[in-house]
């Protein structure tokens, strides 16, 4: 239902929305290690005054075994104040939340009780395959005329992967999104230039290139995604291939200026072929020509062949394995994981073609296991980060993929949740009260914020 | 005096439209906003006036077709009941403009003229145009509809005119005190639902006019 004044969580500007009041709650995609039990969206209580502080204090299972929640979004937020396709009144309520592997999407209610969710709606995967035409839903945008989720692939487990659109209001599957794709075949993530109606995807892999883990004759063939695509928003069209070299595998997480004026962005690359090492790219425009460069690069670091899973004994050394990255809404601060290494690392990036690392902490690790002041060592490695809308808080977890996960770290992850603290002029400290030990069985993957995260919202003023 | 009322009423509709910020003013600073330009936020309102006026010059049109061939009350009782059918369809319609922030200034002018039409602007033109009476003597409800009539496509441009100087002069005015002071922060509260007003609008619109028709 229309409601009389905006959703009180919209903003203009992502600065306007660094004002916000601090979030005190979280929503987390939490899944079955197994696949045998319900997947869930759990809640974690975020606020400092309360006495469940740090604590998951709901869980919604979800109707059915095996659907590996991985991310998720909210129908509506800042961009449906977009001037040129306005529907203010709305609510950010509901959220959308894809299993990777069921193709299964679940629409949950926050608004009868914003700490225990519950589900409305279940679009079935054969109503997404028949009128998609695709499967394995993963990023999800709140977009001015529509949600945009991204989906790996056909339902075969073959390319190509793209993006779907849902209606805003009933939430049905409207159908692919694309008019005209060009050479694109593999997908992943998704960002939007809303000033510019330009959009940007990533490519990791094709589902049968991921779903029974990492393939190293893929990887070593350079089969997986080493591509940024650039579309036109309105015409839905192709533009331009920017090829990052195919030595650099799996471009994932895509993270552009909040300020819709500004045309660039940053993309994380996994693993270079070369050196075992990571990057972030940022793409930019000059002369009406888009382009990207290397602006970080993070070496493996030399281990023992007993301390690495059977995976890497060869290599001798662990790779650092950017597996996400978040910007804050000022474009000042760029979070990376390291999932390989445990490295989590701030840099200042107010210059994007020099970013400058500001701080870093460590936890987990396929080697390290580094300790958080609340436990005892850990694996898994920083993964998921999300960042709070003010920039002060950030959030992650340190499941990747559950048939990835066995690869690299064999023995089996131990789920868990934590909280920096971020200096507002640079500096990360751990919350030495915050640390979220999944359930037995269970491991965590993205969170998001209540009112709205630093990737939850797209912004069409500066 | 009462034949100035009309001509009131059409300014007024054209002023109310032009402070909503689905219609345009919003549009046009998010241009300046986007190209750092004042004289973009100008140059925008330019061809979202223009496409306004298109959408109701098409109402004005056909009343003014209408009018020659139908008698007055049979054309005020069509006109309460589209009115009314309009307000209960926007009440469940579900509208999303279709354009981006690279816009030529054509473009503009045609997602002006479909988001006018969509919210139904000139429909509420309708009962002013066919001299809907501000009292409620019959003879005066006469005198209007001469007073229109018998002017002819004099009227029917001034009408439009009219209207959409005054669409343009409050959109105009809103644009340049958020682009220069203002800020668009203020919207976060103030964007009221126009929309429902609307909605009730129309349909009281619609109401009154069929209870003037049908007494």
């Amino acid at each position: 239902m229309a409601t009389w004044t905006p959703d009180p969580t919209f903003y203009p500007s992502a600065r306007m929305a660094m004002q916000a009041p601090a979030e005190k709650l979280a929503y987390m995609a939490i899944l079955s290690v197994e696949g045998t039990e319900p997947d869930a969206l759990g809640v974690v209580d975020l606020d400092p005054q309360s006495s469940s502080y740090g604590e998951l204090i709901n869980r919604t299972p979800m109707p059915n075994a095996g659907d590996e929640l991985h991310h998720f979004g909210w129908n509506a937020c800042s961009s449906a104040l977009c001037p040129y396709a306005p529907h203010p009144h709305v609510e950010r309520r509901y959220l959308i939340v894809p299993g990777l592997r069921s193709s299964r999407i679940h629409i949950l209610d926050t608004k009868p009780d914003p700490r225990a969710p519950q589900i409305i709606k279940v679009i079935e995967p054969e109503e997404v395959h028949r009128r998609a035409g695709y499967s394995r839903p993963h990023t999800l945008h709140c977009g001015p005329e529509g949600i945009y989720v991204s989906a790996l692939g056909a339902p075969d487990g073959e390319g190509p992967g793209g993006i779907l659109l849902l209606d805003h209001d009933a939430f049905d599957v409207l159908g692919r999104w694309e008019v005209d794709r060009g050479p694109q075949q593999l997908a992943y993530d998704f960002a939007w230039h809303l000033g510019h109606d330009v959009q940007i995807t990533s490519e990791w892999g094709t589902p049968n290139m991921i779903e029974n883990g990492l393939v190293p004759e893929l990887l070593l063939g350079s089969k997986y995604g080493h591509q940024l695509h650039v579309w036109d928003l309105r015409r839905r069209k192709h533009v331009q291939s920017i090829d990052l070299g195919a030595e650099q595998q799996l471009v994932l997480e895509l993270r552009q200026a909040r300020d819709p004026t500004k045309a660039y962005g940053f993309a994380g690359v996994v693993i270079s072929l070369k050196d075992l090492s990571s990057s972030v790219w940022l793409w930019h425009r000059s002369n009406g020509q888009w382009a990207a460069q290397k602006v970080i690069e993070i070496p493996a670091e030399p281990a023992e062949p007993d301390q690495l899973p059977p995976l890497l004994k060869g290599f001798k050394a662990v790779p650092p394995l950017i597996a996400d990255i978040n910007l804050s809404l000022d474009d000042r601060f760029l979070y990376v994981s390291c999932w390989g290494t445990g490295d989590f690392r701030q840099y200042d990036v107010s210059d994007p073609f020099h970013p400058r690392l500001t701080d870093s902490v460590r936890l987990g690790g396929i080697v390290n296991h580094s300790p958080h002041p609340a436990s005892g060592p850990l694996n898994g490695g920083p993964q998921m980060v999300e960042v709070s809308r003010d920039g002060r808080r950030v959030y992650f977890t340190n499941g990747l993929y559950r048939a990835w996960d066995a690869q690299f770290y064999p023995e089996g992850i131990k789920g868990w949740m934590v909280k920096c603290d971020a200096d507002p002029n640079g500096g990360l400290k751990l919350d030495p009260e915050f640390f979220l030990p999944a359930e037995e069985g269970f491991r965590a993957h993205q969170i998001r914020l209540e009112g709205g995260d630093s990737s939850s919202d797209t912004f069409c003023y500066p | 005096m009462n034949a100035v009322w009309p001509w009131v009423a059409l300014a007024g509709l054209g002023a109310f439209h032009g402070l909503n910020p689905a219609m345009g003013w919003l549009f046009a600073v998010a241009l300046g906003l986007q190209r750092e330009s004042r004289a973009a936020v100008l140059q925008a309102l330019l061809p979202i006036a223009a496409g306004h006026a298109l959408s109701v010059a098409a109402v004005i049109v056909a009343i003014s077709v209408l009018r020659v061939f139908f008698d007055i009350t049979a054309l005020e009782i069509s006109a309460a009941v589209a009115l009314i059918a309009f307000g209960l369809y926007r009440l469940v319609a579900r509208h999303r403009g279709r354009a981006g922030m690279q816009v030529s200034g054509a473009q503009l002018l045609l997602w002006s003229f479909l988001m006018a039409t969509a919210h139904g602007a000139g429909l509420m033109l309708i009962p002013v145009l066919l001299g809907m009476p501000i009292g409620d003597a019959h003879s005066e409800h006469s005198h209007h509809v001469a007073a229109f009539s018998s002017i002819g496509v004099g009227a029917a441009l001034a009408a439009l005119s009219i209207h959409t100087l005054a669409m343009l002069a409050a959109a105009g005015a809103v644009a340049i005190v958020v682009y220069e002071w203002a800020g668009l922060a203020f919207l976060r509260r103030s964007w009221i639902n126009i929309d429902l007003i609307w909605v009730f609008a129309l349909i009281g619109a619609g109401v009154i006019l069929l209870v003037m028709a049908l007494r």
